[in-house]
């Protein structure tokens, strides 16, 4: 990990991780009407906590503990429904939608933090 | 980056329930079709939806999208109507009327109009983060 790595911190894995929460709410949201269709999402923190311990932050504390390669090896979990359809969906259309809204504002402020760093890595580049 | 996948996923939802909109349309277009005989009756038509699951993609890209597996016609007998001054009647004096449900029909539209319009939505919300994530550091 390079000193600019370290500087961006967290925010890119963050990102990355955001990233594909929407795509599976996106997916969620896709299949709100297909039979037998059971709603994923991401457990956010396990996964940022993975990515950072394939990027050297977090070591294995367990030899079971998985090997991940770039954030891909993410815990999807199925959601726990409120109320599933007799046809077996469990896609409730108000929570994904709340999902997706949450997950757009929180992959906003980590554009935004990663902007400021950025900034700040670049005017320390000016020597201004 | 894979935001790009969240319109591959929606837009694959976007045509399938736009075949639903169109199978509600013929639906209701056909609804007052009178027919002679109880197999030339025209019967509700609707689509049957499954996920798209690629198990040879990483984890999070395995599912990406819906799509339509084929329309099935509904079972249910036609309506049965004695008429005998009908011209389309059998010679017993039966018309048949197509098994179309108008009100199934239009709850079917309204909640393929929503699914439809949540995910365009969510490309609208896409569209934004990926402009704003192009303009990084500048």
């Amino acid at each position: 990990m390079n000193a600019i790595d370290a500087q961006l911190g967290i925010s890119p894995e963050a990102l990355l991780i955001r990233s594909r929460r929407f795509e599976l709410i996106a997916n969620n949201l896709a299949n709100a009407d297909t039979p037998g269709y059971k709603a994923r999402d991401i457990d956010f923190g396990e996964a940022l906590s993975r990515a950072r311990a394939e990027a050297g932050e977090l070591t294995r504390t367990h030899p079971a503990h998985l090997q991940v390669g770039g954030g891909h090896n993410l815990s999807i979990k199925y959601r726990v429904p409120e109320q599933t359809s007799l046809d077996g969906n469990t896609v409730e259309t108000a929570r994904e939608h709340a999902a997706f809204m949450d997950n757009a504002i929180r992959y906003q402020a980590s554009l935004n933090f990663l902007d400021s760093r950025i900034k700040s890595i670049r005017s320390a580049l000016r020597m201004e | 980056m894979s935001l790009f996948n969240v319109f591959e996923i929606s837009s694959t939802a976007l045509s399938a329930q736009s075949m639903r909109l169109n199978s509600v349309a013929s639906n209701l277009a056909n609804a007052g079709v009178v027919s002679g005989s109880e197999e030339g009756a025209y019967r509700a038509r609707q689509p049957v939806f499954s996920s798209i699951y690629d198990a040879t993609r990483e984890a999070t890209h395995r599912f990406s999208g819906v799509r339509v597996d084929g329309i099935v016609e509904s079972d249910m007998p036609p309506r049965k109507e004695y008429s005998p001054g009908h011209p389309m009647a059998d010679n017993e004096g039966y018309i048949y009327r197509p098994n179309v449900n108008p009100a199934e029909e239009m709850a079917n539209m309204i909640s393929a109009s929503r699914s439809y319009q949540s995910s365009v939505e969510a490309m609208n919300t896409t569209k934004q983060l990926i402009l704003r994530t192009l303009t990084l550091g500048q």
